[in-house]
């Protein structure tokens, strides 16, 4: 596979580690109430759809960015890569 | 040698020396081993899988099912090659396969006269009884009947490569579609990798008598190769099979660059190839396939396009009296080639009620008949027709039609799909993305067509990658007919019609399988084993799919295809593997200390890539024990030295800095304060231990964090994971720098004595000035920079002491000279093991991943006040029960008595069970110090129950010692001499 | 009609016109007391044995494709108990004795081979480990042996002695390991089941269930609704997809296993071995091809393909492991798509729908599974209550902490 870094172009897939759904990206609130059961649910369950997946890859051999990619779990074809970062600020995340 | 027929593109100048099973042949250069065997009357080649029925060479190309050979001897035999497609050269030498006796005798061609009771999946049904005998009696004989060509079992002694190359226009296969398709796009100026299986480039061209823009077909299709050779946006890869088709456009080839010599000479015999493409153009062309008719498979039967491949290409005839069998009207072709050569034809057979399509001194044409059986065990003698007639002929040329090369285009799990007129399936409507195909591998069979469609795609894929189409015209050329009536099966009473050649399966066996509920054509597959052998029922399959869909009454799409796997053709192992051979299987980490390591009797291990010293013998020193306890004794009672510099370390930077490690570690980290130490615990998001390490503030919002050897990279990737994505505003930047530092643990009473005197004087490394936990940057033998920190694995008073890498050899030879009046030693792995079991610290055999703080009797160091990854989940119940198992020392009731790790525990005197499975031992070690064997071990409620004996059932040893649960720490329990 | 020596004789006399269908082919009924979602060698060995063993007859399996085209159709056949973990091994020992004696139990030849399985160590942490594991197989009543270099030698001399990059230290021996005929595991069984009465219905894909105030009444397929008292889903591959008709998330995710095999060749390998430096295990079958696999191909997956890098590795292990095989041809690789599971064990187990039962999960070691995996699944299914050894295979065992992580890689799928 070939994926398609935001800054550095397209890049063979065997640079990258992959580690699994974007939603690793939402790490609940430890704080809120019924905090253990979000993050059983954060941890352990996940959608697994066949079609559009949001997944983390990370460019280990290369500029060491976490990416979010979105690729077809039927097809492999990817629509969009992004620099995890800034998908994170997007999604809230801070400190 | 026979008579060579006139022309043909072998060099008659070069004639070529081989042999087969021993017998001498000569060939000439441009031979295959196929056409040099015709060429020396050679009929029977090999044996068939099941039945050992003889057989002869079947096709001229990649597809072949029947002329495998053992090629080359020693280390270099190569099992499986078939002959038709192997280039002969000079002093070639090839042995015929799955035999016993002679090839022509082959004491298991007898088995064949047992078929009735081997009919498909005859196995399934017995060898049950008696139960003892499937392994000892019946498994054994199939087993040693089993396989075709035998492996040497010696070491390669060839080397292969890989490659990568990007094109944008990847054009497969060089016939007279691929041809057109690479010069236009070529001409248009994108970048093209040009390849094709063949030595000889331009496919059916240098088969047939074509004509193309007014020269032969060869002489058109080497014209334009050597054009396409002179065009430096083009790479022209002959003897390259485009194997497999990839994610995004890659593609597997691979390319054979000394197979075709007597020796490789030192250079890659292979190479792998991954090729980037933007597009792909695939003109594979087609491959014919048989009929089945009884006894169809006689040496001497033969596909009729490579019949004609014989004749025109390579100068021999397989028969000196040719029949020809067609249903269509390619077979006509076979005859007028033939002819015009001087073959004698003994028949043309038309299955079609067609009119004659040709005329020919001494041959019965006769039409709307078949061959029905055939006789000649050993070769082709005479041919028996619907109409029964009897036809003496010794070379039975078979025309069922051509079938599309669609391999490639359900490698992404595209089926293709039923063309009616062609009888044939074409590429179906879910190409590989960027891939489309062209010519006869698209269904367009004749000559101007392909050539048309070739450039056609050609410009419609160039234009899509934003070039301006070249003008390129195709050459003229006519349209040759093609027309097919398709015939696939003549039952021929008790004779056998077969399908798949190599594997001996007949329409009997898939009538069979379906009769049994085999019905679905994937499990007719592998109910029969159809297409299963090593070409993977390239002209078998469609064949088999007709006679299942004639036994079910059904058509055969509606019966189904299977659809192909890659790789296209078989590839060797040892080129997918490339250099990655030996000692260079990986890469060699080595330390900076390694020379010097080495000159001092080390004996070197392998901690993942790295190499490290395991320990260093002396002379008079009987095994490595004694070594070992040396080690331990000398740095206890003065001081040693050891190189730790494969521990990861991470250099974390930033305002954040501190908040971040409060994050990624369980325990608190908020408030070390700049010239401290640490030791952290990091936990998975799971609640179980990741990692442990030390992290030492070197100033403000700078710290150092080193992890163990193991986890450097994965503990990397998960801090970057939490600063990019979890926290991506804290102001935290990290940078592996592992390999930037040399570092030396420098332990024993004597530590700080000896560093002392390489330490600049500016540097307080009293204890008052450097305590236990400090840390600092400093410098060493006069100016070289250096950080120091004053921790302690061995349980020692120790620093471990960093120098850049590059000094890193000169630092271990100053730290020994300068230790040299304190007896000094250096120690290994195996040292450091022991010194930090004794002192109770968990390392790589307790850090499982399967155990959490409170299994390493670390639980209290989970914060309690902030939240740090992995926390929530840590406090799961059932992590938390009572009865969990907790790290805990051992030592034997008896101390003479070695313990073992591995072993599990077990309450004395209960029987051994899981019920009653108490835990493991996970590390031990002899410790010289205690003077008995120690060891460290998880046990279910260990931390209260210290003092009670239980025992350590080793059943992979025969082992089962009683031994006491005690405190992990064996030495300095109180840590008096960490902090001396 | 019963299999035998003698009655291939017979039929070999006359022309092999007296073989019948190894199954029917029946049209759905309305309903029944059981229907197992998958056709599968699970799913097959479930309806055998809820009809054997259970009593239970009235049960349908349902088949989305041909029978056995689940994973049983495309695996690299090794069957072994040499797991560590207390919740585990008994489980893969008790498939082993089934295995025993399945082609008995089923008058079917699976071909089950125990020409024993050895995993190669190549460190005194590796070999540690091993022991560990070895006496956790004597304790769950297998068998194992614990080599060192000279015997894993003298039992394998075509391994890498020399130049290895990663010496050989040892190796784990299981002798009754080995491997079977996969596709003959699930025609046994599926031969054996429709003996019983039990309809396997091929074609037949399930597109949704009946849930009626928590409890589930029957599935939807496309040869239209059938109800049913309980109905076990076992469609490992496929587990997210179905069990999202049910609106249940599951601890899954897809991944592609790539398996491989060579050209047939004169008997080379005597049983299985598996590479400690890498990721390699590898046999040779009955037909001589030699059958190879490695390591998934990392990526969430339900394309039946996989791509060259995993290849590539398992090319570099082979010649490590085993230089000789340099001139081994790759002949078919193949992809099938694995539910892999937070913790790399599977589950069986009933679901908070009331008569909504779940398989799944097994990673790349379901094929190995099959008999206990059946038989657990038909004994919850039969009596309602998880089988003795099958009782750390849970599906909420992540709430409160009980991970069966042989691994020890934690909650990412792609490191089990």
């Amino acid at each position: 596979m070939i994926i398609n870094h935001p800054l550095l172009g397209p890049r063979d897939s065997s640079e990258f580690y992959h580690m699994g759904d974007a939603v690793l990206m939402d790490r609940p609130d430890p704080e809120a109430e019924n905090a253990a059961e979000q993050f059983h649910d954060y941890a352990y369950l996940r959608d697994n759809p066949a079609g559009e997946y949001r997944e983390l890859w990370y460019h280990e051999q290369g500029d060491r960015s976490w990416l979010v990619v979105t690729r077809d779990t039927l097809t492999h074809e990817i629509s969009s890569v992004e620099l995890a970062r800034e998908v994170a600020r997007a999604q809230g995340r801070s400190k | 040698m026979t008579k060579r027929l006139d022309g043909g593109l072998i060099d008659r100048s070069k004639p070529l020396n081989f042999t087969f099973n021993g017998k001498k042949m000569q060939g000439f250069q441009g031979d295959t081993l196929a056409s040099g065997l015709i060429a020396n009357g050679q009929k029977i080649v090999g044996r068939s899988f099941k039945y050992h029925r003889p057989r002869g060479i079947f096709t001229s190309g990649s597809e072949e099912p029947n002329a495998l050979v053992q090629l080359r001897s020693g280390a270099h035999q190569e099992p499986n090659t078939r002959a038709t497609v192997a280039e002969l050269f000079e002093g070639l030498t090839a042995t015929s396969q799955n035999h016993r006796g002679s090839l022509e005798n082959d004491i298991m061609g007898g088995i064949d006269l047992l078929s009735p009771f081997l009919s498909a999946g005859f196995y399934y049904k017995t060898f049950m009884w008696p139960k003892s005998f499937w392994e000892k009696v019946y498994e054994p004989f199939i087993r040693s009947s089993a396989g075709l060509g035998r492996l040497s079992m010696e070491v390669d002694p060839d080397s292969y490569d890989k490659g990568h190359a990007h094109c944008d226009v990847l054009v497969i296969g060089s016939g007279p579609a691929g041809l057109m398709a690479a010069l236009s796009a070529a001409k248009s100026g994108a970048e093209v990798i040009f390849a094709d299986e063949d030595a000889l480039m331009g496919g059916r061209l240098n088969a047939e008598t074509f004509e193309v823009g007014g020269q032969s077909g060869s002489e058109w299709a080497a014209a334009t190769v050597a054009e396409l050779s002179s065009m430096s946006n083009v790479r022209v890869m002959n003897r390259t099979t485009v194997y497999g088709s990839y994610d995004h456009g890659i593609y597997g080839a691979l390319e054979r660059r000394t197979d075709h010599l007597v020796s490789s000479n030192g250079k890659p015999r292979q190479i792998a190839w991954k090729i980037y493409s933007k597009r792909a153009i695939l003109c594979a062309g087609a491959t014919e396939r048989s009929i089945a008719f009884g006894n169809n498979d006689r040496p001497g039967i033969m596909l009729s396009g490579s019949v004609r491949t014989y004749a025109n290409r390579f100068a021999v005839t397989p028969g000196q009296s040719v029949a020809i069998l067609t249903n269509n009207d390619d077979g006509w072709r076979t005859a007028a080639d033939l002819h015009a050569k001087g073959v004698d034809l003994a028949a043309v057979v038309d299955t079609r009620d067609t009119s004659p399509l040709g005329s020919f001194t001494g041959a019965s044409i006769v039409t709307g008949a078949a061959v029905k059986d055939t006789k000649g065990r050993k070769g082709l003698q005479n041919i028996t027709l619907t109409n029964g007639q009897t036809i003496q002929a010794d070379c039975l040329a078979v025309a069922g039609g051509w079938n599309p090369n669609v391999h490639l285009t359900c490698h992404q799990r595209g089926r293709p799909t039923w063309n009616e007129d062609l009888s044939a399936f074409v590429p179906g409507g879910e190409l590989p993305p960027g891939m489309i195909v062209a010519g006869s591998a698209n269904g367009t069979y004749g000559l101007a067509g392909c050539l048309a469609e070739g450039r056609d795609a050609a410009n419609t894929t160039v234009k899509d990658l934003g070039f301006t189409a070249s003008r390129t015209q195709a050459p003229k050329a006519e349209d040759e007919a093609s027309s097919v009536t398709p015939i696939w099966h003549v039952p021929a009473g008790k004779s056998r019609c077969w399908i798949d050649l190599q594997n001996d399966v007949s329409s009997k066996d898939v009538k069979l399988a379906s009769s049994e509920g085999y019905r679905s054509v994937e499990l007719l597959k592998r109910y029969t084993t159809l297409g299963m052998a090593t070409d993977q029922g390239k002209t078998a399959n469609v064949l088999g799919l007709a006679v299942l869909a004639e036994a079910q009454g059904k058509s055969i799409p509606e019966t189904g295809t299977t659809i192909f796997r890659p790789p296209y053709t078989p590839v060797a192992m040892g080129a997918l593997g490339g250099r990655a051979v030996g000692l260079d299987f990986r890469p060699f980490r080595l330390t900076p200390s390694h020379k010097w390591a080495e000159e001092n009797g080390a004996t070197f291990v392998e901690a993942g890539m790295w190499l490290r010293a395991q320990w260093y013998a002396k002379t008079g020193e009987q095994g490595w024990r004694d070594s070992v306890d040396r080690e331990v004794i000398a740095t206890r009672k003065s001081v040693g030295i050891c190189d730790v510099t494969t521990l990861g370390k991470i250099d974390i930077q930033g305002k954040d800095a501190a908040a971040f490690l409060n994050k990624v570690y369980a325990n608190a980290f908020g408030k070390l304060a700049a010239g401290k130490v640490r030791y952290g615990l990091m936990l998975r998001e799971d609640g179980i231990v990741m990692d442990d390490g030390t992290t030492a503030c070197m100033a403000e919002n700078h710290y150092v964090m080193t992890t163990t050897t193991a986890n450097a990279g994965p503990v990397f990737r998960h801090l970057d994971f939490c600063r990019q994505v979890l926290y991506p505003d804290m102001d935290v930047h990290i940078i592996s720098v592992t390999d930037g530092w040399a570092q030396f643990a420098v332990a024993g009473p004597n530590a700080r004595k000896l560093l002392q005197k390489v330490v600049d004087e500016q540097h307080d490394i009293s204890n008052e000035g450097f305590p236990f936990m400090a840390c600092g940057e400093i410098s060493v033998c006069g100016g070289v920079p250096s950080r120091l920190f004053r921790i302690s694995f061995s349980g020692e008073m120790a620093y471990e002491i960093a120098v850049p890498s590059q000094y890193g050899d000169d630092m271990i030879r100053a730290l020994m000279s300068a230790g040299e009046e304190f007896d000094a030693v250096p120690y290994g792995t195996e040292a450091l093991g022991v010194m930090r079991i004794e002192k109770g610290h968990a390392a790589g055999n307790e850090l499982t991943g399967q155990t959490s703080a409170l299994n390493l009797g670390l639980g209290g160091m989970v914060s309690k006040n902030k939240d740090c990854i992995g926390k929530t989940l840590s406090k799961r119940p059932d992590m938390n029960r009572d009865d969990v198992w907790n790290l805990v020392g051992l030592q034997p009731v008896d101390k003479s008595v070695p313990l073992n790790a591995g072993a599990h525990f077990l309450e004395k005197g209960a029987e051994p069970n899981m019920t009653n499975d108490l835990g493991w031992m996970t590390s031990v070690a002899y410790s010289p110090s205690l003077g008995y064997s120690i060891g460290l071990g998880f046990v279910k409620a260990g931390s209260t129950r210290k003092g009670d004996v239980i025992r350590a059932w080793d059943a992979m040893r025969k082992k089962d010692v009683d031994v006491e649960i005690v405190s992990a720490h064996f030495i300095d329990p109180e840590g008096e001499r960490l902090r001396a | 009609m019963r299999f035998s020596a003698f009655k291939i004789f017979k039929e070999g006399l006359t022309g092999n016109k007296g073989w019948t269908p190894h199954w029917r082919e029946p049209e759905p009924k309305p309903s029944y007391d059981v229907i197992v979602v998958g056709g599968g060698g699970h799913g097959l060995a479930t309806a055998y044995y809820l009809a054997k063993e259970f009593g239970v007859t009235n049960v349908a399996v349902l088949e989305k494709g041909w029978l056995g085209s689940g994973n049983i159709g495309r695996n690299t056949t090794i069957i072994r108990s040499n797991y560590m973990l207390p919740e585990n091994n008994p489980f893969y020992e008790m498939a082993m004795k089934l295995w025993e004696n399945l082609e008995q139990d089923t008058n079917y030849n699976s071909m089950f081979s125990q020409r024993g399985i050895l995993n190669l160590c190549h460190s005194d942490p590796q070999r540690d480990a091993m022991a560990r594991r070895g006496n956790a197989m004597i304790l769950s009543g297998a068998d194992a042996e614990l080599l060192n270099r000279e015997q894993v030698r003298e039992l394998c001399p075509f391994l890498s002695f020399d130049n290895e990059r990663f010496p050989i230290t040892g190796g784990l021996l299981q002798r009754r390991g080995g491997t079977a005929r996969h596709d003959a595991v699930a025609w046994g069984y599926a031969r054996g089941a429709d003996m019983r009465g039990v309809d396997i219905i091929q074609n037949c894909e399930v597109t949704g269930f009946h849930i009626e105030n928590g409890v589930c009444t029957g599935v939807d397929t496309t040869k239209g609704p059938i109800k049913a008292n309980k109905v076990g889903v076992c469609v490992a591959g496929s587990s997210s997809r179905v069990m999202a008709k049910a609106g249940l998330r599951l601890p899954i995710e897809s991944h592609v296993l790539q398996a491989f095999v060579s050209e047939g060749l004169k008997p080379t390998i005597p049983g299985v071995v598996t590479f400690g430096a890498g990721h390699l295990y590898i046999s040779q079958s009955d037909k001589g091809g030699l059958v190879f696999g490695g390591d998934i191909d990392k990526y969430n997956t339900y394309a039946q393909r996989g791509n060259l890098p995993v290849i590539e590795h398992i090319a570099e292990d082979m010649r490590a492991m085993i230089p000789a095989l340099g001139r081994v041809r790759l002949l078919r690789g193949w992809g099938g798509v694995m539910d892999m599971s937070m913790d790399g064990t599977p589950f069986i187990d009933k679901t908070h729908i009331g008569g909504l039962y779940f398989n799944g999960g097994w990673c790349y070691g379901g094929f190995k599974a099959t008999p206990s995996s059946g038989w657990c699944y038909a004994h919850l299914l039969a009596k309602d209550e998880s089988h003795e050894l099958a009782k750390g295979f849970r599906l909420d065992r992540f709430i409160g902490g009980n991970m069966v992580d042989e691994k020890g890689q934690g909650p990412q799928p792609n490191l089990h």
